[in-house]
């Protein structure tokens, strides 16, 4: 039953013949981002972000939501796939997405110009490819723009939770929770759905992280690439700065805190 | 033609963030020889917004909307900006702003910029800075398309009164259906959230352990300022989960943020770092978060704080 070759048949034989009665299709978008750590550096006058020396890994947020989905597999039966916006250099972040076990990655082989353009991207295949569930992350930590996944829902017209910090469906509907400012609240929806995901819709310490047999079978699991079909335009980069150097620091004595908050009042203005 | 602004409010009251919106919104109008018109829903007073120069509100009074909804109030907008021809459309960054801002930039047709934190450079085509990388870098990044929308950072235009007279329009929509709904809310009211709040004070694993937060806490109450922490304190189940900030929690962009026991990892740094003011309380002097800091006191938090809570104290007594 586990033997990989079997477990592949097996699911290419459920997605074909029986999906449409039972199984859930679940697609999670995939960011390739620089590691928390990295230093943020520029190349080509200041246009390009430099890759030298970064380490690359999934997106935080996604990475949430990627755990969240192998839960839904593990419950009640779904196929997870994988996609991700990118050159072959983003290859080994999809890898280790299989490793923690989604079924099959998808690459659309081009370099990202923007969010619009990612969107449409993704948008289309959740169309041609019918998923009822569409997981992606609050924001990337790389460009921050935090509008891939409503984007895809307006493009494909399903329904669209943000801030998604819970999830759960039962034979199409579903009760989700988003954070608000100051508190969460929890909404009511239908599948087809797109969720942004965050950290709660499992905690840090649900996070899986991709053991030697994972790793071994993600080998030979397929990774699709496929070409862009559009080429968006709506906005672009133009180049990069980096934050002035900060001033040095004011020292306050820790007998004198009076001191600190005179500082505030009358120099910052902060209070 | 005017510029379009999404005027957010709550039971009837706008948002700080809408005047701000309105402020920057003026500014660009001015240049462009254009003025500025809000789209606001289930307002009382729509009349405020003439203080930050908005010429015109279109007034939406409807009870279908009484529940904030990304897909309604995106198509709202969307109306609003077809009756007034507008090319130039901005909103806030606050959670339900940037819930709508996806949808919306779809149905106009905008290219669409978020994490704006300044005027733009250029108008022709609409060139901005912007935040990206986690605070760790700026971004210019332009507009190709015929319309825009631009989601402009909290704090970083600040609030600038110009009393023009508002024309109020009450102005009727169509409303779409959704399937999506909210059920029920869970929100401490008496609270101030830390996206809204113009002071954080933040703890650190350097406070040692959840029951030495009273004293967060009454720093906070003084100040009127929302609790934060770091990553560990919230993973070590010290303080709740919405408190984390970093480039892994909710990123602060108050005017003050006081960190007490936090060592300043990057990744704390880079969700705080757009605060304006930053205040550091570290007993070790070599601290990262020193680097970061506009003020800072080498000092344990215990005793420090106390001390600070008490000349607060007395400050407030003398500067009510
Ligand atoms: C992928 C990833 C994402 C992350 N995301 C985040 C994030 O979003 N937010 C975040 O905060 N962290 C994040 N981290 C964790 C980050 O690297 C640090 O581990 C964390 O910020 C440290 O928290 P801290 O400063 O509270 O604790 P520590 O680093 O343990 O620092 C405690 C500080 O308290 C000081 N101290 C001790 N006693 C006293 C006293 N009596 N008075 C005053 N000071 C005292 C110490 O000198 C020390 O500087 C992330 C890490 C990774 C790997």
């Amino acid at each position: 039953m586990f033997d990989n070759n079997n477990y592949k048949l097996n699911y290419v034989f459920l997605c074909t013949k029986f999906y449409p009665l039972n199984i859930m299709k679940i697609l999670v978008c995939i960011s390739h981002v620089p590691d928390t750590t990295s230093k943020i550096n520029f190349t080509e006058n200041n246009s390009k972000f430099d890759k030298n020396g970064v380490q690359f890994v999934i997106n935080p947020n996604d990475e949430f939501g990627l755990t969240r989905a192998m839960w839904l597999k593990e419950k009640q039966g779904a196929s997870v796939d994988v996609i991700n916006v990118g050159l072959s250099d983003t290859e080994p972040t999809l890898r280790k997405a299989l490793a923690i076990g989604a079924d099959k990655a998808i690459r659309i082989n081009m370099e990202p110009k923007n969010g619009l353009n990612v969107a449409k991207q993704v948008a289309s295949l959740v169309k041609s490819e019918n998923y009822d569930l569409v997981i992606g992350g609050r924001e990337s930590i790389d460009y921050n723009g935090g509008m891939v996944p409503g984007m895809i829902a307006a493009l494909t017209d399903y329904n669209f939770v943000d801030k998604c910090i819970s999830i759960e469906i039962n034979n199409g509907s579903v009760t989700a929770s988003r954070e608000i400012e100051g508190g969460k609240e929890i909404v009511e929806s239908k599948l087809p759905l797109v969720i942004a995901g965050q950290k709660g819709i499992v905690e840090e310490s649900d996070l899986r992280i991709p053991n030697m047999r994972g790793i071994m079978m993600a080998r030979r699991k397929e990774l699709q690439v496929v070409d862009p079909i559009d080429l968006d335009d709506s906005t672009s980069s133009v180049n990069f700065e980096k934050p002035q150097p900060k001033a040095e620091v004011t020292l306050v004595s820790s007998e004198d805190v009076d001191e600190l908050i005179n500082l505030l009042h009358n120099e910052a203005k902060a209070i | 033609m005017a510029i379009l602004i999404y005027a957010e409010s709550e039971n009837g009251k706008y948002k700080k963030d809408s005047f701000e919106i309105a402020s920057y919104a003026k500014v660009a109008a001015d240049k462009l020889n254009t003025s500025v018109t809000a789209i606001s829903i289930n307002v009382d007073n729509p009349n405020e917004l003439g203080d930050y120069g908005v010429s015109k509100v279109l007034n939406v009074s409807s009870d279908n909307l009484k529940d904030f909804n990304a897909f309604l109030y995106a198509d709202v907008i969307k109306q609003a900006c077809e009756k007034e021809d507008s090319s130039i459309v901005i909103i806030s960054s606050s959670s339900n702003t940037k819930y709508l801002g996806s949808i919306l930039s779809v149905k106009i047709n905008a290219g669409y910029i978020t994490n704006v934190v300044d005027v733009p450079k250029e108008f022709n085509p609409i060139t901005v800075k912007r935040n990206s990388f986690t605070n760790k870098a700026f971004e210019y990044a332009k507009v190709n398309s015929k319309n825009s929308l631009l989601a402009i950072s909290k704090n970083s235009h600040g609030i600038i009164e110009n009393k023009t007279t508002a024309q109020i329009e009450n102005f009727e929509v169509s409303i779409v259906s959704s399937d999506t709904s909210v059920k029920s809310t869970e929100k401490a009211t008496n609270k101030v959230t830390i996206a809204d709040a113009e002071i954080v004070v933040s703890g650190g694993r350097g406070l040692k352990g959840p029951e030495n937060w009273g004293m967060i806490e009454e720093l906070a109450d003084i100040l009127g300022a929302a609790t934060a922490c770091s990553k560990p304190v919230s993973d070590l189940g010290w303080r709740p989960h919405s408190e984390h900030v970093g480039q892994t929690g909710k990123l602060v962009s108050s005017n003050l943020y006081i960190a007490i026991g936090i060592s300043g990892a990057i990744q704390h740094l880079a969700g705080i770092n757009s605060s304006k003011v930053k205040v550091v309380i570290n007993t070790d002097p070599e601290a990262p978060f020193f680097k970061s800091a506009d003020y800072g006191i080498v000092g344990d938090a215990f005793e420090v704080v106390p001390k600070l809570i008490e000349g607060l104290k007395t400050f407030k007594s003398q500067n009510a």
